[in-house]
């Protein structure tokens, strides 16, 4: 494996400057949002570089559960700031991060002890890869559905109601609005399936490749990690969704829509 | 309820109460608690029993409330009737067929009569009526206020019925309530029938 020099870096990083230059001619704050990401990107990678290296060297249970609690917790706080009307309260945050923890972390300890079996299960090196890519995908299903959600609940609060008045129970009344959403949380993963290899390559397969590993063996682990992906999505996708519409609904039936907060105001 | 009551009011078998006063004085929020759809303090009863001993669903089936505007969620009209066929179509002037009409296609006016019908097809105990004929032309309100006069005489129903118009007040009801400032205010007789 060739390894790369902070040069070689620097040279990448020259390029992202060019683009920064461009993109401040588009439009001023373009230019400055590109070097905060590109900053943010080289800040973040090389921290969780050394907390690994870190974390490599001191194999611990207590310290690998302190690391995905922070993914949790950080990814749990995207979910919410994706939301344009998010549950008041605790509740926002606090749907999206239990259904998360619930799917990505069952699914991830069910993939290292029954199908990847090293010893000790909870080895960083395969732990944490497995969890950050389950978290990253169920983040962003979760997300996606929950925020079609409630945008759907406010914008069809009309046609809710009036089913509700018709003595439609809630589950009747919110049944296309839950769909919807569901759909709206699992299309990514399934297109990423259906298109993968034939147009992209899958980040991770790539990079074991470019690491040395063989392409099959890298194929391999790529079909699982779709495979554990996409029951991860689903699984927290589909108890988001049931959470959250329940929530949306109060003890007598009742469309809550006062139970969200009004989206930030237009910039 | 914030900015509604006390109120206190009793409405008895085949009989029609109508409510009226200025805009934003609480009618519409008080039809709304009756039939239990926003949170509310007070206590609705129906023949003895609170709306807390039954289902939330069940309660709206008999205690209908038919909102100034009506909601559709699917294409066709006969999408939203439970039973094949609907009763009183002739009587608010419409043709079988309508069942297979669009519903993006009907005017205000044809909304708000069928939304009536799908209403009474659940046969409610009480209706809550939030200014049912504000958008039909004269001869379509008599035809909705003798459908709904009928109505009440053959199921014995109790009629809670928001009106601006005092001349169809006192057509169609035997009381007449004003709620002011999300209160109720002077109680006259209406025609009685």
């Amino acid at each position: 494996m060739i390894r790369l020099s902070a040069v070689d870096l620097a040279v990448a990083a020259l390029l992202v400057l060019v683009l920064a230059v461009l993109g401040a001619r588009v439009q001023r704050s373009l230019g400055s949002r590109i070097l905060v990401a590109a900053l943010r990107t080289t800040v973040q990678l090389l921290l969780i570089g050394l907390i690994l290296k870190a974390l490599f060297a001191h194999v611990h249970l207590l310290w690998m559960a302190l690391l995905s609690m922070v993914m949790l917790l950080v990814a749990g706080r995207e979910v919410t700031a994706r939301q344009q009307r998010r549950f008041a309260g605790w509740w926002g945050f606090g749907m999206g991060t239990v259904s998360m923890f619930l799917s990505s972390f069952a699914v991830t300890i069910f993939a290292l002890v029954v199908i990847i079996g090293n010893q000790p299960w909870y080895a960083p090196q395969y732990a944490i890869p497995l969890l950050g890519m389950l978290l990253g995908n169920t983040m962003n299903g979760i997300s996606i559905a929950m925020d079609r959600l409630t945008e759907t609940a406010w914008q069809q609060r009309g046609q809710i109601e009036a089913r509700l008045m018709l003595g439609h129970s809630w589950e009747q009344a919110s049944g296309a609005l839950r769909r919807d959403a569901v759909r709206g949380g699992l299309i990514p993963i399934i297109n990423a399936m259906s298109a993968a290899g034939l147009v992209s390559l899958p980040g991770m397969m790539t990079g074991q490749i470019l690491a040395g590993s063989p392409p099959v063996e890298a194929v391999k682990y790529q079909i699982l990690i779709m495979f554990l992906i996409a029951v991860g999505t689903g699984l927290g996708t589909l108890a988001a969704v049931w959470a959250a519409s329940r929530r949306l609904f109060d003890e007598r039936q009742r469309l809550r829509l006062d139970r969200l907060r009004a989206p930030p105001a237009e910039r | 309820m914030e900015g509604l009551g006390p109120v206190t009011l009793q409405v008895a078998d085949d009989e029609c109460v109508c409510l009226t006063g200025p805009s934003g004085a609480g009618k519409t929020r008080l039809l709304r608690a009756v039939a239990d759809l926003d949170p509310h303090q007070g206590e609705v009863f129906l023949d003895g029993v609170s709306s807390l001993q039954v289902p939330a669903p069940e309660w709206r089936r008999r205690v209908a409330l038919l909102p100034a505007e009506s909601h559709w969620w699917g294409d066709r009209v006969g999408e939203h009737f439970a039973a094949g066929d609907i009763a009183g179509l002739q009587a608010l002037g419409f043709e079988p067929g309508v069942v297979d009409w669009s519903v993006a296609r009907l005017s205000s006016g044809e909304r708000q009569r069928l939304a009536l019908l799908r209403m009474l097809a659940l046969a409610p105990q009480v209706l809550l009526l939030d200014e049912p004929t504000a958008n039909l032309d004269p001869a379509n309100i008599e035809r909705v206020e003798t459908l709904l006069t009928d109505y009440r005489c053959t199921h014995d129903a109790a009629l809670l019925w928001v009106s601006h118009d005092v001349a169809q007040a006192e057509r169609v009801a035997q009381r007449v309530l004003r709620i002011e400032q999300g209160r109720l205010a002077a109680d006259r007789p209406g025609h009685r029938q």
